[in-house]
Parts: C-alpha cells; structure tokens; sequence
C-alpha cells in the first residue's frame, strides 16, 4: 500500500487492488477508486499539460467540476475516449490512460515554451498578434497554434461500441441522490408516486459519502446512505439510476439522462450496450443537484498539489488517500477548515491556514488553533513555487492600506482552496427558470420556475444538512401527485459550517508577476478578463467570447462566478448587472453515440426503394439519392462509364425505345363532388374544362406567386384525379393540399389520399414504344386517334389491371404503365422481354435528365429555386387566365412580377460546340471582368446532348427571351465561355415525334 | 421536446406535429379587390408575439389534423388547444407548478 493510501476508512475496497496504467507507467489502485484518486493514492499530481501555456497541471476537484484534470481512456484502436475527467473515471483492471497536449512526454513538454511567450498570446490574440505578413495567418502561424493548443485528439476509428436508447415515463425524476435527493426520493414515493432518482456518480450519496461529522436518524451518514439506497431500491415504484447524468432539462419536462453501462467493467460483455440514453417525460421534476465548490483566484494557484478543500476532504473520506505529506490551507470559509482538521487527524501535516477574512474566530479556526496549527487572518497569496508540483506558498497580510504586510513562505506540497459554494443551477437554468442574486448566498438562486420542477438542497442555497434533508422532504411530497401518507421526518445534525466566501481574486493578485487562473481548461488568467474591460467590453456574454472564460468543456463549473465577480469588479458594477452566461445542454460531456444510438449506417435515415429496384441492381444500375429515395442513375454496360451510358441510353430513347422506372413520381388521389373546384382553386391551370380520360399539365404555385411543384394530372372521372407529384415534392404538396383542404375550404367535399407507393411506373418511351405496348397492353385501342398524347385509359397491362397513361417526358411518343406496386416488378420483366425484338434500352435518371433538357422540360427544384413564376419558366400558356382566383394568382398581378427584366428561362449553346458549362455557374454580358462583375443570370441545368452532338444548357437570363441570338459569356474555372441565347426547346421544336 | 395537446387525439409529443404559422388568418374571398399592400400584409405580416400566441399546429403524423393552440412564446407552456373554427379562447393563468 502507498504511503498516501490511509490504513482503514473510506469507500474503497483494499483487499481488491487494480494495476492500471497512466502515460505507460503502471501504478495499482483499488476497487472504488477513481482514476484521480487513484493518481493521487500513487503521489501522482501531474496529470497534464494546459490548453494553451502548456503548463504543468493537476487535479482540482473530485466531481463532475473538474476543470483541469482531462485524460484520455483507451480500450483499444477503436475505443479512445478523449477528454475525460479523470476524477469521473472509475478504475477496473488493467485502465490505460493517457494525459494530453504534451510532448514528447508530460515532464519534458516543449509547448511549455508558450507559457513564457504569453506575451505574445492574450485575450484576443487572433486580432491582434501574428498580423504580419497577411498570408502567414493560413500558411504558418494558424497551423502552428493550432498544432499546439487543444485538448484530446477524437479517434480515428469508427465507434464499434452499442448504445441503447430508452423512453421512460414517472410521476417524479429526481435528479441528484445527495442528502435532499435522497430525502426527496423517499418523501415522493411515501405519497404513493412513480419515482425515478438518478446521479451521475457509481454510488448514491453526494456529500454524504465524504463527511466523517454528520448524523442522520441516529447514525453515521453512510450507514444512513445505506440504508436509505435500499429502501429506495426495495420499493417497487422507484426505479434507481447510478452513474447516469442528467445531461439536459428539455421543454414540457423532458429530461435527457446518459447511463454509462460498461465504462467501469474491466471486461464489457462483447454485445452489451456501451451508454443507454433515457428520455424521461417526468410529471414534476426534483432537481437536487448540490453545489460547486469555488476555487480562490490567486498567483500561481494552477501548479498540480492545488486543489478544493472539500476535493482534498473527498479523497480522503471517501477514498482513503492523502493529497500530500504538508499542506496548506488558503480559505475564505470555515468549511475548508474540516478539510484541514480532517487531514491532520489522518497523520497529514498541516504547515499553516491563511484565511482571507479579517477575522476567524468560529468552531472550525478554534479548532485548528486549538489543534496547534497556525492561522493567519487578512492573509493572501502572493504566489507559488515548484515546477512539476508545488513546493511552497507565500502568504502574506493585508493592511488597510492594500499593501502587502509580513510575508511568510511555506514549504508544502498540496495547498487547499476554499472560496464557498456555488450552487449548480445548471438544468433550472436549462429549464428556462429564472435566477436571482442573491446577496446573502453571494450567488445566483432559483427564483421562477418555467415548468413544473422545484430545486432542493444545496442548488438553492439550502447548505445545511438538516435544512437540506427537510428540503428535501419537502420538495419531494409536494412533487407526488396526490398525498395520501403522513410526511417522513428525518432527525441529522452536521458540523459543517458554511460561513464564509470570497468571489474573484485574492487582494494582490494583478500585481503579482505569477499568473492567477479563474478557468483552468481555457487557461484564462486575471490578466485576461482586465483586457477584456479595458477593450470596452461590459456584458459577461461579451468577456466569455473574448477571453473564452467559461467556454470549455466544463461550461464554467468551477469559474465563471469568480470571472464575473472580477469583471463587475473592473467595471464597478454590481454584479446582476454584468449578467450571468447561459448554461446550455449537455451538463457534462455526453458521448455522440448516446444521440445516435442505434440510427447509424444503414439505419441512419430511411431508405426507400421502387418495387424494380432488385431487378434494377441485378442489372447493374448506379443509383442515386434522390430524396429518400435511391434511383436508378444510369445503367453501364461492358465497362462504360457515365458518359458513354447515358449517350447510348439518350440514342435508344431517340431512335428506338427507353424503359425507365417511374414509380418514385409523387401520386395523389383527389375524389369528391369538390374535387375539379378544388383543383381549380389550387393549380394555376383550368381544371373544369379537362375531359374524363385526358390529362394536363399542372403548375402548383405558392401564394406568393412562385412555382413550389409541377406534374401530370389525370381525370379518371368526373369526381376523381390522379395527380402527380415531382419525386421530392409530394409529402410538401400533400400538406399544402391538406392545409387549404382544412382550413380554407371546408366547404369542399374532397378527399385527398396518397398513392405514391401504390403505383408503380413504367415509363416507356421512343418511336417504338407503341410497337412495345402492343405486345403488352390489352382492352384499349393505342393509336393516337383513340388515346392522344395526354390521355389516360384503364387496360390490362401483362395481365394485371392499371392505367395506361400517354404522357412524355422525353419528348418522344411516350406512354406510362401504371400497375399496382406489388405487380411492378412483374410487368417490368415483361414489358422488357416483350421490348426485346424492338431495341428496348433501360435508361436512368441521368438520361431523363438530358432528354428532357433537350425539349426544354423544367425540372422544379433544378431550373426554378422559389423565386420562379410560371411565366419566367415560360408556362405563362398553363396559366387559366379566365379564372377569377388561384393560388398564388394576386400575387401574380404585382407590377414587379410582371417586369421585361425579371429572369427568364432560356436555352444557352457555347459558342465553341464543345465546352460543357458548369451547373450553378454565373452569366454576364461583358468578358473579362473584374469584381465585382456585373451578372445577368445562371446556368441551372447544363448536359452533353447525344443527338445534337453538342453541350446543351439552360439558363435563368434577365430579359432573357428577348436575348434570343444574343452572346454571353459564362466565367468559368479556365476561363470565359462565349454562349449563344437559344430557345430552350432544343429538340423538335414543333413537336411533331410526342404525337406520332 | 414539447408536448403538444391535439384536440381530438390529447397529448402528444412534438415529432408527430408540424408547425402551421400564425392562426386566424383568412384568406382573402376575393383577393383581387385587395390593394398591393393589403395582399402583402396578408402574405407576409405576422404579429412575432412574445408571450401568449395563437397558432396552427397539424397532428400531420396522427390524425392529420390541423388545428388550433395558444401557446406562450416565452416559456412554450400550451394554455389551450382548439379545433379548426372554434374561436380563440380566454387565456388562463397559473403556476406551471
């Protein structure tokens, strides 16, 4: 056993040792441990080296607080967690940690060179520092700082741990199993309530498991622990959740909860769940989740042996370790005195207490005094010594005059701080509650609650135990839905004084050369936060962004009070006035795989695939997202790629027949007496004049007059529409039909139903395609005569009964089989057997995209971006101009959308024949210009068409119809293209091949 | 996550509900007797309401309904739901405890 590992006492289990190993070296702690009390079990302090000085640093807490002590905890190659608070870590056999921002080695780290160059890096040194040359910001000095500064470096692996997710519902959640969560607990479930208590800590107790003086019901605090967590577990309504942090306080009572299920086992289970999120909706909510202890601000208070009084009692209550040989206590409480008294009684030496305050005569300095240890009174700090641990302390009185009185040094090496409590109104803060200063605490504190929650104990300002516990109590009945049993009392007593406090820095400490640390993580010094006033800067949500004070991993826990209490100071403002940050989800860093849980890889986000989609990669498609959707792209054969595909898909479709897969086109069925009014109130076009067995384009506009979808729509009967939908588009038409359905025209009788997976499309298109359908399609009469282009007509398609529609995308005689989805696989097969002896090609939506480009066919979304009417689409012949009242149709009348200048969609040509213009790329009159050029639209489809052997595009061209003939010229990445203004019906203008 | 009170279904959390926008907005019988800034200020202004605000909400993954709710815009407590056509109720007050 190491010499700082006491004989007896505490939580830890010594006939259990576990080896473990830090940086390589292998060191043996116990059962229990944690990985800082473990450390420190070995005489360990250094721990790591700081973010940006890289200077030596150690362990300054025993909580969730822990601003300084990161490790990183590794498994294996995959599983490297960064950033962990050592002191959250629990120990198992065989741990390996690893310190961070050092190098070569934590001892000899040559980063520290920063700390003596910190001149050169103040707040705000980005705005300032390094300004010359210009170009070695990106080049040199970026790279280098960012090389140098940081925490933990994330895994390169991906993660192959399991993390479960779970919904969880209760009368009252309990968030902190300290005194008043315990007590709350148990008050809540006496009155009959569903309870869940949760902590972020291997065991339940809180304080209680560090305090030697308490006693509660009779007996010491941790028999009452004991026999208050089995109460709470024997009950059948209560359900107990250790090492599970409630990491965020959602609207309407959602609390998030993380459960680490594995983290402490030596050996997980191959398949067990690493984490468990919870999402608890709880009824009322207790939020018992104590209080932070303040560090003291004072030169040289960052050097490893410096730490919280009450972290130095914890490990010694609770896990039987000495922080040193010599200590000296610097406090502003007499609660850091139980620390001191309780160190001496385990053989600690204790060198000396300074006390901040004038005078120090309660129960606790009798004590020490009594205890022979000597106490001085109006002390500070003027600084520290030691290098890679603290060797001494320099104390010295203050006088009325600020100047420095007799100053003593001590040898040492651990100094304990003590500045008061900050309570943790962290997740009532996320609540949206509001916080008040509270003058006598010298702190903010719960004031109103936003939902239905209550804080007890410690988070409130409530310190004492006694009062804690009847808090406790208190707050837990009257969060139970109903009282039906007499309230519990519970007798305790505690030594604990909680006198005392000081905010920001110790008197001295800006005209001492050493620096003194208010945030150890983003190493903010005192020196930082005067910048900061001196630039002007008075909101503490100003300092925080300047300095980065509160703005690391640890949210400010153990600083921002004293960074607020330093600025109000500065600029001589009370402190409500300065403002308080806002504290944001998650309360300490929760693990990424949590949120996912199992929604990763292929279950990240739906997949939806067409009935031929088997069929379609047997044949070897490319597909392509589209939506959720994956589509066939395009379909290679013997090694081609896209470009040769697509070219040979383009030729079959013009010269002979294309068979391209449909289905994902949005479908809508409207039926009712209303459904032609309806219609007619909603798309742009006539609908009551549209034939039973014809079919129309549509052009769906938004109220502002802008194009938002466009598709075929069918009348099957005088009272039923078939409607199609863009791809992307139809859950977004559907509501929008259901929005005006509801709310605007109740009066209609209609009915609108999704169809989209009902259907399956078979697009089969070319000059050949009747040729085709022949072989296919019995009951209806093909030729034009009897089913022109744009109409619709029930057959038996293969067997199996659908709608033939005869509509084209391409632009070539066209027609599209409509077969009930679970057929669509079944009547592709055949169509495609049947298409053989005539040349049928499969083609993918690379293809479409190119045929219809060539007609000059709009795709919504590509060609229009929300801004587009139908008349600049050129659709201004869709539009039903004898209707009194569209949607979208006032709008419409505007003088500005009527404008010769607004874009206007045109056909673009290079004038070289040969270069293919970048989609998305600008359009200018003059060539060669400077910035800030002078722009008239842009490119917003651009292909390589196979029948006309030439790059094709589309445009968007202010006054752009009137620029027919006109030349361009598009700025691209090897220069300026000269572009010729066509028509954007490139292809059989007359339109003679859709009507053959 | 809210909790969002569906006047025909009863409490239901958020992922099953998409936002409407302000409520008891009409559109316009005849848009086309509206002037230039009428049209605009039925299109695009709203009230930006801080505190008790009544909107649309659709129970678009239920059952599909739209309908109305108060709801404070500073503490997103819902005071009240209420179908499409009901007028707006009297706001009720209390402690969200």
């Amino acid at each position: 056993m190491s010499r700082w590992r006491t004989a007896a006492g505490g939580r830890v289990d010594r006939a259990h040792p576990l080896a473990f190993r830090f940086d390589g070296t292998r060191y043996e702690g116990l059962a229990g441990d944690t990985l800082a009390s473990a450390l420190l079990a070995n005489g360990v302090h250094l721990v790591g080296r700081s973010f940006k000085y890289h200077r030596p640093r150690g362990i300054v807490t025993a909580g969730a607080e822990e601003p300084s002590a990161l490790v990183t905890v590794r498994r294996d190659a995959a599983r490297v967690t960064p950033d962990l608070r050592a002191t959250q870590v629990e120990l198992y056999e065989g741990l390996e940690a690893q310190s961070l921002n050092r190098w070569p080695s934590l001892a000899r780290d040559v980063g520290r060179i920063n700390d003596w160059l910190s001149p050169l890096f103040p707040a705000g040194f980005y705005y300032k520092t390094f300004m010359w040359p210009k170009s070695a910001w990106k080049s040199l000095y970026e790279p280098v700082i960012r090389h140098a500064a940081g925490l933990g470096v994330a895994p390169s692996e991906p993660d192959p741990d399991r993390y479960a997710q779970c919904y969880a519902h209760c009368d009252v959640l309990v968030v902190g199993a300290g005194p008043a969560g315990l007590a709350a607990a148990l008050a809540a479930a006496d009155q009959g309530a569903r309870v869940m208590i949760c902590d972020e800590q291997n065991e339940f107790g809180g304080s209680l498991l560090a305090d030697r003086h308490a006693t509660i019901d009779g007996t010491d605090a941790a028999t009452w622990v004991g026999r208050a967590v089995a109460e709470l577990a024997a009950h059948p309504r209560v359900v107990c959740l250790p090492r599970t942090t409630a990491f965020g306080y959602f609207p309407h009572n959602l609390i998030g909860l993380a459960e680490r299920l594995t983290d402490h086992l030596a050996a997980p289970a191959p398949h067990a769940a690493r984490e468990r999120l919870w999402q608890v909706r709880a009824r009322s909510v207790v939020i018992a989740a104590g209080s932070v202890e303040r560090p003291l601000v004072f030169p040289g208070n960052d050097r490893p042996g410096v730490m919280l009084a009450g972290a130095a009692r914890t490990y010694l209550n609770r896990y039987g370790v000495r922080v040193g040989d010599r200590v000296v206590l610097v406090t502003a409480t007499d609660a850091g005195y139980e620390a001191a008294i309780d160190l001496r009684d385990a053989g600690v030496e204790v060198a000396g207490i300074a006390d901040l305050r004038p005078t120090a005569n309660g129960e606790w300095p009798a004590a020490a005094r009594a205890a022979g240890i000597e106490v001085s009174e109006s002390a500070t700090v003027l600084g520290t010594s030691g290098n890679l641990r603290v060797a001494g302390i320099t104390i010295a009185q203050t006088t009325a005059s600020g100047a420095g009185g007799a100053r003593r040094s001590l040898a040492c090496d651990a100094v304990l701080m003590s500045g008061g409590y900050t309570p943790s109104v962290h997740l009532f803060s996320q609540s949206r509650g509001k916080l008040r200063w509270s003058d006598a605490h010298q702190a903010f504190l719960p004031e109103r609650s936003a939902e239905r929650e209550r804080s007890a104990g410690a988070c409130r300002g409530v310190y004492d135990l006694a009062e804690a516990i009847a808090d406790g109590l208190q707050a837990g009945a009257d969060a139970a839905p109903s009282r039906t049993a007499s309230a519990r009392r519970i007798a305790a007593t505690s030594a604990r004084s909680t006198d005392g406090g000081h905010l920001g820095a110790v008197p001295l400490a800006s005209e001492a050369s050493q620096k003194s640390f208010v945030d150890w993580q983003h190493d903010v010094t005192i020196k930082d936060l005067a910048i900061a006033t001196r630039e002007g800067f008075r909101s503490i949500e100003h300092v925080k962004r300047f300095t980065t004070t509160g703005m690391a991993t640890d949210q400010g826990k153990t600083s921002n009070l004293n960074a607020l209490a330093i600025v109000a100071r500065a600029i001589d403002a009370p402190i409500p006035r300065v403002g308080l940050t806002t504290f944001r989800m998650p309360y300490t860093p929760t693990s990424f795989g949590t949120f996912a849980g199992p929604s990763r890889g292929d279950l990240f986000d739906p997949i939806r695939r067409t009935p031929i989609h088997e069929w379609a990669a047997a044949a070897g498609a490319v597909f392509e997202d589209v939506g959720m959707w994956k589509r066939a792209r395009y379909f290679p054969e013997h090694g081609e790629d896209m470009h040769a595909a697509v070219a040979r898909e383009c030729r079959a479709v013009r010269s002979a027949c294309g068979l391209f897969d449909a289905s994902t086109l949005g479908k809508i069925e409207i039926v009712g007496p209303g459904a032609a009014e309806f219609l007619e109130r909603l798309y742009v076009n006539s609908w009551a004049n549209l034939g039973v067995g014809r079919c129309r384009y549509g052009i769906l506009c938004r109220e502002d007059g802008f194009i938002t979808d466009d598709g075929v729509i069918a009348r099957l009967a005088a009272d039923r529409f078939h409607v199609t939908t863009t791809t992307g588009g139809a859950p977004r038409v559907l509501a929008m039909m259901e929005d005006y359905r509801q709310t605007e025209w109740p009066d209609l009788e209609v009915w609108l139903t999704s169809t989209t997976e009902q259907w399956a499309v078979i697009a089969v298109q070319g000059p050949k395609a009747r040729d085709v359908l022949r072989e296919c399609v019995e009951g209806i009469d093909l030729e034009s005569a009897a089913l022109p282009h744009m109409s619709v007509a029930a057959a038996r398609i293969c067997g199996v009964e659908g709608l033939v529609m005869r509509v084209s995308f391409t632009g070539e005689l066209g027609y599209e089989l409509n077969v009930p989805a679970d057929y669509g696989l079944g009547v592709w097969k055949a169509v495609h057997a049947a298409g053989a002896g005539h040349g049928i090609t499969c083609y993918g939506t690379e293809t479409m995209h190119v045929l219809r480009a060539e007609k000059g066919y709009i795709i919504v979304g590509q060609d229009t971006d929300g801004t587009v009417t139908p008349d600049d689409a050129g659709l201004s012949w869709a539009v039903g101009r004898k209707k009194p009242d569209f949607v979208g149709r006032r709008s419409l009348q505007r003088q500005s959308m009527q404008a010769p200048d607004r874009k206007q969609l045109v056909g673009l040509r290079p004038r070289d024949g040969r270069t293919l213009l970048d989609e998305g790329a600008q359009v200018a009159e003059q060539p060669n210009q400077r910035p800030p050029m002078r722009l008239v639209g842009h490119v917003t489809s651009s292909y390589q068409s196979a029948v006309l052997g030439a790059p094709i595009a589309l445009a968007m061209i202010a006054g752009g119809r009137a620029r027919l003939g006109q030349t361009l010229v598009v700025p691209m990445p090897g220069g300026d293209v000269a572009v010729e203004v066509v028509s954007p019906v490139f292809y059989d203008p007359k339109g003679e091949r859709i009507n053959a | 996550m809210l909790l969002i009170p569906c006047p025909h279904c009863g409490e239901r959390p958020e992922i099953e509900f998409t936002y409407g926008g302000e409520a008891h907005l009409v559109r316009p019988a005849d848009p086309s007797t509206l002037d230039d800034a009428a049209w605009a200020d039925y299109l695009y202004m709203r009230s930006n309401t801080k505190g008790v605000h009544a909107e649309r909400w659709r129970h678009a993954r239920g059952c599909g309904r739209f309908f109305n709710a108060l709801r404070d815009t500073t503490t997103d407590q819902f005071l009240a739901s209420y179908r499409i056509g009901e007028p707006k109720p009297a706001i009720p007050t209390g402690d969200p405890r």
